[in-house]
């Protein structure tokens, strides 16, 4: 534990929106993007930053890296003020804009590489051994030579990944980084900032909609609503939450009756002569094995598989219960 | 906070530039090309008016007029004269955000790109039409060894001047955000004000003292003036000064507008 890499108080940050009201008129709108956010990061954990369209997410990133002003609260991001000290704190952090590119785009990659280091002012040696890895890992040696504006959106990725790894940040700050890739490519790309992440303790900080990204790199789930903190925890806790439910489907060796009577659980489903049933339950009314078990007493199992509540509807249903409050 | 980065950092950023505009040979020549169509029918024009006038015109004989338009025409590239929107086009997309994200200084970062882009313009859209006026129409050679270095500084701070000029209409993205309207705008006054059209010593008197009022003479007129030895010795090192002087007077307005544009800033595009 390295003390807090990011520090938020209170954070606020108004937009102004202006609306024609009538043919001349223009109404004048404020909008809180982000609305009293206060959250707190120790070095070296992964956070997943999940929230609808227009939550806030990418609005918290420009405050978190000195890009835009808050409105009010306070930010302290590896212990600098990121808009006062927007250039220090531009050399101890790394930043992926999904949807952006750091990278000279009429140039060839390698071209980037070698731009970046100079701009982070690496030692020749400390830039090259660190490229190698990055090269060698993401499998990039094939398209180093290649122009920008030639490569494949996963091809790009890999290589924006690499541009904001290269000065070896304490905070990883990734915007959306796996938006329009496909399913192996984004695997690849998970793998890697896990494995990065437990070589070098690098504090990560992720937004996206691809839960699955949140579930394979997050030790913390924070999630945003309408600019509001509506859940700080773990993946479990976020489950217990909102009441998701798992569910265990048991094939039994011969036709029997409905198993409706296992304490904690709900049938869901009874399908070939009750040869396989769906069983329900949350995780803080009884265990999967206490239910294993009290199947077992029942009936002779021959196989069992367990479904995890789905990431996605997690989500659905805490900005449901999150908008009838 | 340091304003420059370190050598190795800025050459890094110089060399950036360079090669990115080193991509697009073709454009480069075409642009050499129309330069040099360009300077044809602009000193046949001058020469037609010169000869009207019995010879010389503002102080200007024939050859003198040659080089004028030769060099004026060479720097086309070389100062950029012509619509730069690079950095209101990153405004407008929102990657402003990543150049934010950098330890860099904006503006240091772009002047030293746009440095790059100037040496790469030199090799071949000044050179170009430079040739071809030699070849055909014949140029002033300069009567002291002096001359060529101070012309090199000269054009290095009417580059400047130029980007220091082209970044403020591009800083006007974050209030407009489209500035298609005012670069047009910007292209056909600086042009003319210049001195790329004809020089500023053939204008009228108010149109000279006007123009004079602006950075724009700093991006032509003087570095022609100073290869065409129109001005010697101190006049001419006078006149590099006050290159000098517009070049820190629009960085500096360029520093203050950026400073309020960045405290405003609304990344566009989520």
């Amino acid at each position: 534990m390295t003390g807090a890499v990011i520090e938020v108080e209170e954070l606020r940050r108004d937009f102004v929106v202006r609306r024609s009201a009538g043919r001349l008129r223009r109404e004048r709108h404020v909008v809180a993007a982000v609305d009293g956010v206060s959250f707190s990061v120790p070095g070296g954990q992964t956070v997943g930053y999940i929230g609808a369209n227009g939550a806030g997410k990418s609005t918290t990133i420009k405050l978190l890296t000195g890009i835009l002003v808050p409105t009010s609260g306070r930010v302290r991001v590896c212990g600098l003020d990121p808009v006062r000290q927007r250039r220090d704190l531009a050399r101890r952090i790394g930043v992926v804009f999904g949807q952006r590119s750091a990278l000279w785009w009429d140039l060839p990659l390698g071209d980037s590489f070698r731009i970046l280091a100079a701009i982070h002012r690496l030692p020749a040696a400390a830039a090259h051994q660190r490229l190698e890895e990055c090269v060698e890992i993401l499998d990039m040696a094939a398209f180093l030579a290649t122009p920008v504006r030639q490569l494949s959106l996963g091809q790009r990725m890999r290589g924006e990944v690499t541009a904001a790894l290269l000065h070896s940040p304490e905070l990883l700050v990734l915007d959306e980084p796996t938006i329009g890739l496909d399913v192996v490519t984004k695997q690849r790309l998970r793998s890697f900032l896990r494995t990065s992440q437990e070589r070098y303790g690098t504090t990560v900080l992720l937004t996206t909609h691809d839960l699955p990204d949140i579930e394979r790199l997050s030790d913390r789930i924070l999630v945003l609503d309408r600019g509001r903190l509506v859940f700080d925890g773990d993946l479990a806790g976020l489950v217990a939450r909102v009441g998701a439910e798992r569910v265990l489907v048991v094939d039994l060796a011969q036709p029997g009756p409905a198993l409706d009577d296992v304490p904690g659980t709900s049938l869901r489903s009874v399908e070939a002569d009750g040869m396989r049933q769906q069983l329900a339950f949350r995780a803080q009314d009884t265990s999967a094995a206490a239910v294993v078990a009290a199947v077992t007493s029942r009936a002779e199992l021959t196989d069992l598989t367990i479904r995890e509540p789905h990431i996605e509807d997690v989500v659905q249903r805490l900005y449901v219960t999150s908008q009838r409050s | 906070m340091r304003l420059l980065p370190p050598p190795r950092t800025a050459a890094a950023l110089v060399a950036a530039g360079f090669r990115r505009w080193a991509t697009y040979r073709q454009a480069a020549l075409a642009g050499a090309f129309t330069n040099t169509v360009f300077g044809v029918v602009k000193v046949s024009v001058l020469l037609g008016v010169a000869a009207a006038a019995g010879g010389s015109v503002a102080g200007y004989d024939r050859l003198e007029l040659s080089t004028y338009t030769w060099l004026s025409q060479g720097l086309i590239g070389v100062v950029h004269v012509f619509g730069w929107t690079e950095v209101a086009e990153r405004v407008r997309s929102g990657d402003i955000a990543i150049d934010l994200a950098r330890p860099l200084d904006l503006q240091v970062a772009w002047l030293l790109q746009d440095l790059g882009r100037a040496a790469y313009a030199t090799g071949v859209r000044f050179v170009v039409p430079l040739a071809v006026g030699a070849l055909f129409f014949g140029l002033r050679v300069p009567g002291s060894v002096w001359t060529l270095p101070l012309f090199v500084v000269s054009t290095v701070l009417a580059v400047v001047v130029s980007f220091g000029c082209r970044l403020l209409v591009n800083l006007c993205a974050f209030w407009l955000l489209d500035v298609r309207g005012l670069v047009t705008f910007y292209v056909l006054t600086s042009t003319l004000l210049m001195g790329m059209i004809v020089p500023v010593p053939l204008f009228p008197t108010w149109l000279r003292v006007l123009a004079y009022a602006t950075p724009f003479p700093a991006i032509v007129q003087a570095p022609v003036d100073v290869a065409t030895e129109r001005l010697s010795g101190l006049d001419a090192l006078a006149l590099v000064a006050s290159q000098l002087g517009w070049a820190a007077l629009v960085l500096v307005l360029g520093r203050i507008v950026l400073a309020r544009a960045t405290r405003r800033l609304v990344v566009q595009g989520g």
